[in-house]
């Protein structure tokens, strides 16, 4: 989302609070504040017109590190807290920030209908796969058979894609990026900001007390060539250096080798974030390589441009306004129907 | 023919008959009708939970009493002088309210042996019964006479049928001698978009005002004159109306945005349809997801500078506390309305009770005082949820805000102030950084920190609910500082005693033997009693309290001027478990927990039950 004035141009530097930030050395979430900082320095939006509002869990602790204005709310409540800043205060930048047990666990129901109602604000979801500020039970993103403290015997709940969840809401922007890849963070950021509606990215984040190394085969190299596919509007669905490429068989994706000379990359689908359909078909890559998987997409699943929720609803009173002239207080306190009594 | 007039001063109509006979709509239209023929009026709309519920039971059963008269009211009277009963259920359920002597109207056509055996008569005809011969029965087949008024226009049969209660509105304004035309302006105004619907609704109504004039058993006529009241102008509002009313003035005169979050819930929904009806003075109503959502918007919205208010009942504040600690904590301005309904868990959604006061006090966790401001009747809840906006902006705070079902949907006249006349309200907006600089959780003298609204350059902060720092607001785990800012948050609220009225004796003497302390929607029935029990010579007075949290300074010396102090509330006992702690006076309880207000008999009878023996 963007639509606040610019001003002269700020540093990343300038939306760095003054406390010290406190999540554990090596999290994810340092380097996703960096790319954060910069990326909203480079929007050129005021300080003071930035609202970053979080729930709770670890990437909660996000406002406290901001330069602008910013709340620490309640537990899976910032999605309904920024809804009604936003319909409030249309004029800000709004940044909700949470985590894969803040907003799909305990505050699902906000995200869904967040999501449908398309508030221009921005989504950051740190999905770690693990409940971190509470020492390790395991969240409604961990992987089936997950061993944590609370399931000693394996994960047996089915874990949420969420950006299919989101496609299923409706969302109008969806995507998902991770936190060693700050370039493709940064970038997909600021798409992110100037995308008008409720704009969703997914950010892969590890967390290396709890479970670390989760998200290693989009990260290390020699893993990432095979397991990452990185979307592009425009460009064919290659990768593995070009190697390899999606094709639809039927409705199928398939995995097709690029290097035998029977397929090249004319043959690849190729990305269209408006096409809801094929959206859906890559939010649903989701298992793993070696269950007989395709690759993780990273990108802009889908785009689509609907109103936004404030926006009808000023409209509504500005349409009330037209019509029946701004409120006047005593004839609404007099209603209809008076007597007078001498 | 000869008719008789006979004056009365005060005459309790209550129409009932099966949820879909259109009770609420002709009580409603009755109110109107004579509040603007100079009553005094008071209502008490009695209806099912369920929307649909089986017809022709005694729980379908739709009730609604009004009480008009020519002096002040304060209660829709404890009897019916007039029972108009649809149906055999209908009589069922509210016979025993008819006062002796008094005048039923029955549609036989509700008597047939269907609905006897519906409403478990055992197939006696009640309207037989031999105890009828004590009361004045009118009893004919409303239903056949609207269908002969009809039958030769295109309505069909069915649809013809459902205007019998028209028929029986009509023949009523000939017994109280009322002008018909409110109704038909509202007939016309209803069914603008269907002029046969005009029509018919229009000639049931007059048939059933000359069947009055021309059948001899009506011979018998009510004058009940216009009440003195003070001289102004008038209009009818109801408890939520009222409310939503006293909110878009107080954002008014505040120059606030008026935001509600809200999630439907009965009986507090019609303040968020009132609400948004009124787009055209700015106020965004949100309907929300759930009820968390609805708090949790309305905070998001006091954060961004807004007036934010949400409302529900008791089930649905349980939901938004922990969201309302959250404002405790963050010190924002916030209203909640609770309009109470019987409880515990879903209890009884359309019956009234204010079981949720300890809930409004203690509800949330930690260490959370809120204030709490009561409304104490339907017209009153404009000036009391203005307070209640006002406590909020001036001291940075949530507030409770209590009203309950039988404030909600009842009705009365209202002597509706000017808007110039009513009291400017100030917020703690701060529009730059301080000269000493800006500090987020500084405070005033009142210990009220500054409203510091996003997009104001230099006043960037954040908030939050982990406990902070005095000063800076800064997350702080420091032993000494948390119990610190406990103290200081509970002194906050407690110096707002400093700036709320005394509490004054609404009645009776200054001091002597008995103090009826109430708060809430007793109060009309507490007042009726104390005014007849001073006429009877009982040394009774009354207070009511509308601020609950904190109370009035000089309340524990005010209890001290009397020998016994009863509370009734209705509910198990909570205001008096409170006032018995804090002030060691010994009182004496009078609960109700029906689902239905006192009458002001069981409040004289308590009184004369501990009065001492002369
Ligand atoms: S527990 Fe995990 S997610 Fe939380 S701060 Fe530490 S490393 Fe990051």
């Amino acid at each position: 989302m963007s639509e606040t004035i610019k001003v002269p141009k700020l540093k990343a530097k300038d939306f760095e609070s003054d406390q010290e930030v406190r999540w554990c050395p090596g999290c994810g979430d340092h380097a996703i504040l960096k790319q954060v900082q910069a990326a909203v320095a480079e929007i050129g939006v005021a300080p003071e017109n930035v609202v970053f509002i979080s729930g709770i869990g670890c990437s909660s602790r996000f406002p406290y590190y901001m330069n602008t204005y910013g709340m620490h709310s309640i537990h899976g409540r910032a999605t309904a807290i920024a809804s009604g800043l936003k319909a409030a205060r249309k004029d800000l930048s709004v940044w909700i920030v949470t985590g894969d047990g803040d907003s799909l666990s305990i505050g699902g129901n906000h995200l869904i209908h967040l999501l449908r109602r398309n508030f221009n604000v921005n989504v950051l979801l740190f999905n770690n796969e693990i409940y971190g500020l509470t020492k390790g039970q395991y969240s409604p993103t961990s992987p089936l058979g997950l061993n944590t403290k609370s399931s000693p015997m394996g994960v047996i709940d089915h874990p949420f894609n969420p950006t299919a969840l989101a496609l299923g809401a409706d969302a109008t922007f969806v995507s998902r990026v991770i936190d060693r890849d700050p370039r493709h963070l940064k970038k997909t950021l600021i798409e992110a900001n100037e995308h008008q509606g409720t704009s969703f990215v997914e950010i892969y984040q590890n967390c290396p007390v709890f479970n670390d190394g989760v998200f290693s085969n989009y990260t290390e190299r020699g893993l990432k060539e095979e397991h990452t596919l990185y979307m592009e509007a425009g460009k064919p669905l290659v990768y593995a250096k070009e190697t390899k490429g999606i094709r639809l068989n039927g409705l199928k994706p398939e995995i097709v080798d690029l290097t035998t000379g029977e397929f090249s990359a004319d043959d690849c689908l190729v990305h269209d974030p408006t096409d809801r359909t094929l959206a859906g078909i890559l939010s649903r890559f989701f298992d793993k390589l070696e269950d007989g998987g395709l690759p993780r997409p990273f990108g802009v699943f889908y785009q689509e441009d609907r109103f936004r929720y404030e926006e009808a609803l000023q409209l509504q009173i500005d349409e009330a306004m037209a019509s029946k002239g701004e409120g006047d207080l005593d004839a609404l306190l007099a209603g209809n129907n008076n007597w007078v009594i001498q | 023919m000869q008719d008789t007039t006979e004056a009365l001063d005060e005459v309790v109509v209550l129409f009932a008959g099966d949820s879909g006979d259109g009770m609420q709509l002709t009580g409603n239209q009755f109110t109107n009708t004579t509040a603007l023929f100079g009553n005094d009026v008071s209502t008490f709309p009695n209806f099912p939970a369920e929307i649909r519920a089986p017809q022709g039971t005694v729980g379908g059963v739709s009730g609604f009493q009004v009480k008009f008269g020519s002096h002040r009211l304060f209660t829709p009277g404890d009897e019916a002088d007039v029972l108009v009963a649809m149906n055999a259920a209908a009589l069922k359920a509210n016979f025993d309210k008819l006062k002796k002597g008094g005048v039923l109207i029955a549609n036989t056509d509700g008597f047939d042996s269907k609905n006897l055996k519906l409403a478990n008569c055992a197939d006696v005809n009640p309207l037989q019964a031999e105890r009828m011969n004590e009361y004045n029965v009118q009893a004919f087949n409303f239903t056949q006479l609207t269908l002969d008024t009809l039958a030769d226009t295109v309505i069909p049969r069915k649809e013809a049928a459902r205007s019998k209660n028209m028929f029986v509105l009509g023949l009523l304004y000939w017994m109280f001698n009322r002008s018909m035309e409110p109704t038909e302006r509202f007939i016309e105004t209803k069914f603008r978009k269907s002029p046969e619907l005009i029509e018919s609704n229009l000639k049931v109504l007059r048939a059933g005002y000359h069947f009055g004039e021309t059948n001899e058993a009506f011979a018998h006529r009510i004058d009940v004159k216009p009440a003195e009241l003070e001289p102004g102008v008038y209009r009818n509002i109801m408890g939520n109306q009222a409310t939503a009313l006293g909110l878009i003035a107080a954002a008014k005169k505040s120059g606030l945005e008026l935001f509600y979050g809200s999630y439907p819930i009965t009986p507090a929904s019609d303040i968020l349809h009132e609400l948004a009806k009124h787009r055209n003075f700015g106020v965004k109503t949100f309907q929300a997801e759930d009820e968390i959502a609805a708090v949790a918007s309305s905070i998001g919205a006091s954060f961004a500078g807004s007036l934010g208010v949400t409302a529900s009942s008791g089930p649905g504040i349980a939901l938004k506390q922990e969201a309302i600690g959250l404002a405790v904590m963050l010190e924002i301005p916030l209203v909640v309305v609770n309009v109470q309904r019987g409880g515990p868990s879903t209890g009884l959604p359309t019956k009234t009770e204010q079981a949720d006061l300890m809930q409004a006090l203690y509800g949330r966790n930690g260490e959370a005082q809120m204030p709490v401001v009561a409304a104490n009747s339907p017209q009153e809840a404009f000036d009391a949820v203005y307070e209640a906006t006002r406590i909020a902006l001036e001291f940075m705070t949530p507030v409770m805000f209590l009203s309950d079902g039988y404030i909600a949907n009842g009705a009365e006249p209202w002597k509706f102030p000017k808007a110039a006349d009513l009291p400017e309200l100030k917020t703690q907006k701060i529009s730059e950084v301080p000269s000493e600089g800006f500090l987020p959780y500084k405070r005033n003298a009142d210990l009220v920190r500054s409203w510091a609204v996003p997009g104001t350059k230099g006043l960037e902060h954040r908030l939050g609910g982990l406990e902070k720092d005095e000063l800076t607001g800064n997350v702080s785990y420091d032993p000494d500082n948390h119990e610190k800012m406990v103290k200081i948050r509970a002194e906050k609220v407690a110096n707002i005693a400093n700036h709320i009225p005394e509490q004054t004796i609404d009645q009776g003497p200054e001091s002597g033997e008995v103090l009826i302390l109430g708060w809430g929607s007793t109060y009309g029935a507490i007042k009726t009693a104390v005014a007849q029990l001073n006429q009877e010579g009982f040394e009774v007075a009354h207070a009511h309290l509308r601020y609950l949290n904190p109370f009035p300074k000089n309340l524990g010396d005010l209890l001290e001027k009397y020998n016994q102090v009863i509370i009734p509330e209705m509910n198990d006992g909570q205001l008096i478990n409170i006032i018995q702690a804090k002030y060691s006076k010994v009182c004496v309880p009078l609960d109700k927990i029906k689902g239905i207000p006192f009458t002001a008999n069981e409040i004289k009878e308590k009184v004369k039950s501990i009065y001492p023996e002369s």
